[in-house]
């Protein structure tokens, strides 16, 4: 890896977003020999992933493989790594782009050793997004447990500029007075790999997100899980951290739907999958209601549905959720038909789990870019423009079919510095 | 190289306070004969300054005490010449000990942090990379379908000559067949018409592609690079086609004549074919097979005129017109089963509704029925799903398929559990079976190639024939570098799909080659420049590495002595684990190395309190996970001595001995899941290790010692909260045991 600075080289690639489908765009073409810049809005890299507890069908931390992309970046000086760092405007054509970007300030800089120090004097909070604003931190923080690069940023918004943390810090690593850096990079071809984000639940006004506590997101079920997640991994109802009883989830919320996303989101039968084991874990009794329209688990995936179908406190039932009403224990009801008895359903639950869908998260952003956005708000692959698309900028996909198609962008990359 | 060496010690983030900075210096530069200073914060300007003033003066060894080696990489890039060390003070010194730890414990884990980092660069040179002779960066493409094509063109349009065979006398696959394809772009609601034959015209007409058609690849030789291929005309045998592997024990029966021998008449795999040719990476893009869906009786395919598979229909919707009422059965398994046909993904379910669109195109009251348990229209499919759902001549319901019989109709499906009513019968002129894709991988080597290991990929059993990858991040790595696969013999998938699958297939064996020709590894361990070297004089020809090596690296010379193929190998190491007689190591990694540092923990003889337990730890998951637990500021037991490895499977037993007879009083491995569910980067170095360690505890007991001083856990890297007990749950266990009773001697 190397920092910022420097002339452009020729035939360089910039990767905007630098999550699994980022890292591997830039990293895959990095090791065939280009040049990359790969840019990201957060202060850390690893995106989406990052958040998750672990993956489906193995179970495993995606930590784990980013731990691998983290130690490939750092030991391949063809990758230089942005944070913080987004467009601000794009000209010339494929195989000459001249890009401008902006750095915001993190506040705190390369000398930060990841001490801790400025932590404990820190006066004020800020809700933590990367949890869901289930939990709060300082305003000066570290992104998460296994942030890349390992170096704390502090909330502008959150930040009275007390100076506790200059104070505080015996590495001069805080600059409360940093500025926004501008700067100019030509790149032969962009490759978008802006990822997604959870479809917001408040649209779907008969699922009551914002009325009870008990009614979750999947991504925010996977921060509930996660070792160093709000709840250091325990599975408690947001509010009052009871330990809830049953579990409901509600597939296809806001896809599949024309008023919502028309598009599946392909992941959330095996995310809802996948956290059925996290609550068997924690509940082996408890039961679990699961309202579906289909139960979308293809091919290898088959194997792993099946083992879950066997368990007889997890009842699969077709059917779309109707409405969720908030009750006054805490508890809330799911209102659902059965499609093949015909029977009407009113299922009361500790915790209902919305398998929100994805949402592209670039769509704006890259059509004021010159990239091409389709009528899903998905970033088409232009290789003659050499702009490229990959990950679930491009589709709603899977770890497994981002990270092929984010390999498959990298060697459109590599074509593209030809020129 | 003449090393000057010169050790350092932060005392910056709390190891300042943790620790005796001026008894640690004075330790080492008197007890290890290296000058050691120390600073307030080497990772700063000053500090690194303060280094490199030394580096002028011809300092190229360098230790440095602080934070752990996983942060802070570029702060201690002093260049590719200087050799650089990194003791763990920090993570796991300073910070997982709290403030009521015994000052006296912490000091001494700090001094042994040191004293191994030390030696560490003490028995360490500058890595000399691999490089062949000479090499050649053409590609092999294997299958001209649609994954074969697009790899072809793909690697072709980055600068690089293909040769792509197909053993049919013409380019294009299954694709050829098809009447229409389905949508690849919004709205994506109208079928498109085929575009295989613009495919097989721009790989025809590409100057840099050479096509051989009814021709197969009967074997691979070699290794990424120098991969050495011959040809033979498709259909035959020949006696270059690659040997199965053939185990002792059966080479016996084949040679007492109770077994038929499976390679009479084929050469050994390690004779060269002269007249092969030469290829730097592989794409293997052989597609898959339709299933026999016979087996289904109550469907009646096979006894019942009119029951075909999709394949078939397919086939008849672009001869001609297809009869007017169809249904599509996507489920064989009645009421008791609802999953799809096996090797399905969800392709059939785009497939039954393409084929109700033909029902509809050819018939002007055509009536199609999609009978289904679970509708598989994943991302932008749904689009094309619902369009379907509009036309009132496609009837689309949930329904357990319970038998198809002949009747007066035709055919007469019945069915349960439908979204009409509970039993419903229908007749209708033909029935559609959504029968699957085989990989081509699932029944025969395919690959065909000429190691000692066997001429198919491993582990296919895990994957149920395909040639996948069990790596969610990293879907191209299998353990076969340099061939990459990709299309139907990985999983079924539409074109699309495929297309990005090929494409990233051709990039990957495109990276294998250039980074063979830069003398470096690819994944996982990306741009590393160290190989395993081996002291052949030494050999007793055991083959423990040749038949352990996850990636089958090594084959035999014409002596019977392992051969390595470095470009085939990942550098895991564990083939250093392997040998019992310590021949193989790396420039940075080896036998002595790792036993020098372990020799160089103090061992007290003379304290029953101050017991010394060994950790070999991943360097991937477990030493991280390690680093987390201090950066949490996790309490780690101070008698626990910490060494990274590249992966369990590289712990060579001597270093448990080394550390026994040293002793020691117990030796903890820690390393990644393994079984079918495995999280190991090299596939089966933490198997491997376990098997290893199991035998060793029956060594030790001849010994006299008791085998649980040796142990083996499975970590993740999340598991920063559980290492602390995990490591404590061991501890409490040798203390139980008591002192290593050859202590001292």
């Amino acid at each position: 890896m190397t920092d910022a600075g420097g002339a452009s080289p020729m035939g360089a690639v910039l990767v905007v977003g630098g999550g699994i489908s980022g890292m591997t765009v830039a990293l895959e073409a990095a090791e065939v020999g280009k040049d990359v810049f790969l840019i990201e809005k957060n202060p850390y890299m690893g995106g989406r992933v990052a958040q998750l507890n672990q993956y489906f069908p193995k179970l495993c931390p995606p930590s784990c493989g980013m731990e691998i992309n983290f130690k490939r970046i750092k030991n391949n000086r063809k990758v230089r790594m942005y944070t913080m760092t987004q467009i601000k405007s794009v000209t010339g054509d494929a195989g000459n782009y001249e890009v401008t970007l902006e750095t915001t300030p993190r506040l705190v800089n390369n000398n930060c050793t990841a001490c801790n120090d400025c932590v404990g004097v820190c006066p004020e909070e800020r809700d933590n997004d990367f949890n869901f604003n289930m939990d709060k931190t300082r305003a000066i923080y570290k992104p998460h447990e296994m942030a890349m690069p390992m170096k704390y940023v502090i909330d502008a918004k959150a930040c009275t500029k007390c100076g506790k943390c200059v104070e505080a810090c015996k590495y001069d690593a805080i600059d409360l007075d940093m500025a926004p850096k501008t700067f100019t990079l030509n790149v032969a071809s962009i490759a978008w790999s802006t990822g997604w984000n959870p479809y917001d639940p408040a649209k779907m006004d008969n699922l009551k997100f914002n009325e009870s506590d008990a009614i979750i997101t999947n991504m925010m079920m996977e921060r509930l899980a996660a070792p160093a997640g709000p709840t250091l991994g325990k599975i408690l109802r947001p509010g009052d951290n009871k330990e809830p009883q049953s579990f409901g989830f509600v597939q296809c919320a806001g896809s599949r739907d024309e008023n919502h996303l028309e598009y599946c989101s392909y992941v959330c039968c095996m995310a809802t999958m996948k956290q059925i084991t996290y609550i068997r874990e924690r509940y082996p009794e408890a039961p679990i209601y699961v309202f579906y329209i289909d139960l979308r688990t293809p091919g290898k995936y088959e194997n792993f549905r099946a083992k879950l179908m066997d368990d007889p406190n997890t009842h699969f039932i077709k059917g779309k959720v109707a409405d969720i009403v908030p009750e006054d224990d805490g508890s809330v009801t799911m209102v659902a038909e059965n499609a093949v008895t015909g029977e009407k359903i009113r299922q009361n639950v500790d915790l209902a789990v919305l398998a929100t869908g994805m949402e592209p998260a670039a769509q704006g952003l890259a059509a004021g870019f010159g990239a091409e956005v389709d009528s899903n708000g998905f970033i088409v692959s232009n290789e003659d423009k050499a702009i490229l698309s990959a990950g679930c900028a491009r589709k709603a996909s899977d770890v497994v079919t981002a990270t092929q198609n984010s390999t498959a962008a990298a060697l459109k990359a590599v074509q593209a510095s030809r020129r | 190289m003449d090393k000057k060496k010169q050790a350092y010690v932060c005392t910056g983030c709390g190891i300042g306070d943790a620790l005796d900075i001026e008894a640690l210096t004075g330790m080492i530069s008197s007890e290890m004969s290296v000058d050691c200073k120390s600073h307030a914060a080497l990772c700063s300007k000053d500090g690194r300054a303060f280094i490199e003033a030394d580096i002028k003066d011809g300092v190229n060894t360098i230790t440095i005490g602080a934070c752990s080696l996983r942060v802070m990489q570029d702060e201690f890039d002093f260049g590719e010449d200087k050799i650089v060390t990194r003791a763990n003070l920090r993570e796991q010194c300073a910070w997982c000990q709290g403030e009521d730890a015994d000052a006296e414990y912490v000091q001494e884990l700090g001094s042994d942090n040191m004293r191994m980092a030390v030696v560490k660069a003490d028995k360490q040179d500058l890595p000399e990379p691999y490089q062949l002779e000479k090499i050649t960066k053409d590609i092999l493409v294997m299958g001209g379908g649609i994954a074969g094509l697009t790899a072809a063109k793909e690697a072709a349009k980055a600068g690089y000559a293909v040769t792509l065979v197909e053993k049919a006398a013409a380019l294009g696959g299954k694709a050829l067949g098809w009447r229409k394809q389905f949508p690849t772009k919004a709205p994506w609601t109208d079928l498109q018409e085929p575009t295989i034959a613009d495919m097989v015209h721009s790989v025809e007409s590409d100057a840099n592609i050479t096509v051989k058609t009814e021709t197969e690849v009967a074997r691979i030789a070699g290794a990424p690079g120098v991969y050495k291929v011959t040809f033979k005309a498709a259909g035959t045998a020949s006696e270059w086609d690659a040997p199965a592997k053939v185990a002792v024990d059966e080479q016996d029966a084949i040679d007492k004549g109770d077994v038929e021998d499976p390679n009479a008449g084929k050469n050994p795999y390690m004779q060269e074919n002269p007249e092969a040719v030469d290829f730097g990476g592989v794409v293997l893009a052989t597609g898959w097979k339709p299933a026999d869906v016979s087996e289904y009786e109550h469907l009646g395919y096979g006894t019942l005129k009119n029951v075909v598979t999709n394949a078939e229909f397919e086939k008849l919707a672009k001869a001609g017109k297809v009869p007017a009422k169809v249904a599509f059965v996507q489920s064989p398994g009645g009421k008791d089963d609802d999953k799809d046909f096996p090797y399905c993904n969800s392709v059939t379910s785009m497939v039954a509704l393409k084929q109700a669109k033909y029902v509809r195109e050819d018939n002007p009251d055509g009536q199609a029925f999609i009978l289904y348990q679970h509708m598989r229209t994943p991302g932008h499919m749904e689009m094309f799903y619902k369009g379907i759902q509009d036309d009132d001549g496609i009837f689309l319901t949930k329904a357990a398929v319970t038998k198809v019989e002949e009747s007066d109709a035709g055919l007469t499906v019945s069915m349960q559990d439908t979204l009409l009513n509970d039993d419903v019968s229908l007749d209708v002129d033909m029935v559609v079976l959504a029968a699957g894709m085989i990989p081509t991988t699932k029944d025969e080597a395919t690959i065909n190639l000429a190691y000692r290991q066997g001429p198919a990929f491993l582990d296919l059993d895990l994957f149920e024939g395909y040639a996948d990858s069990h790596f969610i991040c990293f879907p191209y790595e299998t353990r076969r570098t340099g061939v990459y696969a990709c299309g139907g013999v990985r999983k079924a998938a539409n074109m699309e799909e495929t297309i990005d699958d090929a494409t990233g297939a051709a990039l990957k064996a495109i990276q294998c080659i250039e980074s063979v020709d830069h003398g470096v590894a690819v994944h996982p361990r990306s741009g590393d420049k160290t190989f395993p070297e081996f002291f052949f004089q030494r050999c007793t020809q055991c083959k423990r590495c040749t038949e352990e090596c996850p990636f089958g690296a090594l084959d035999d010379d014409e002596k019977g002595t392992p051969l390595p193929n470095p470009t085939r190998c990942r550098r895991c190491g564990t083939c250093m684990g392997a040998c019992p007689e310590r021949i193989i190591g790396f420039k940075d990694y080896n036998i002595d190395m790792i036993g020098s540092m372990i020799k160089a923990i103090e061992v007290p003889d003379d304290d029953e309190d101050k017991l010394r337990i060994l950790a070999l730890v991943c360097e991937n998951d477990a030493y991280p996970a390690l680093d987390m637990a201090g950066m949490r500021r996790n309490k780690i037991n101070n008698l626990v001595r910490v060494i990274p490895v590249r992966c369990l499977g590289s712990v060579n037993m001597v270093w448990i001995k080394d550390a026994m007879s040293s002793g020691m009083d117990g030796v903890i491995l820690l390393g990644c899941k393994y079984g079918d569910d495995y999280q190991c980067h090299f596939v089966k170095g933490s198997e491997i290790a376990s098997k290893r360690m199991e035998n060793i505890g029956e060594t030790l007991g001849t010994l006299g010692l008791e085998p649980e001083r040796c142990a083996t856990r499975q970590v993740a890297i999340t598991d920063y909260d559980k290492i602390p007990d995990i490591i404590n749950e061991f501890v409490e266990e040798i203390i139980e045991l008591g002192p290593n009773p050859f202590k001292g001697f």
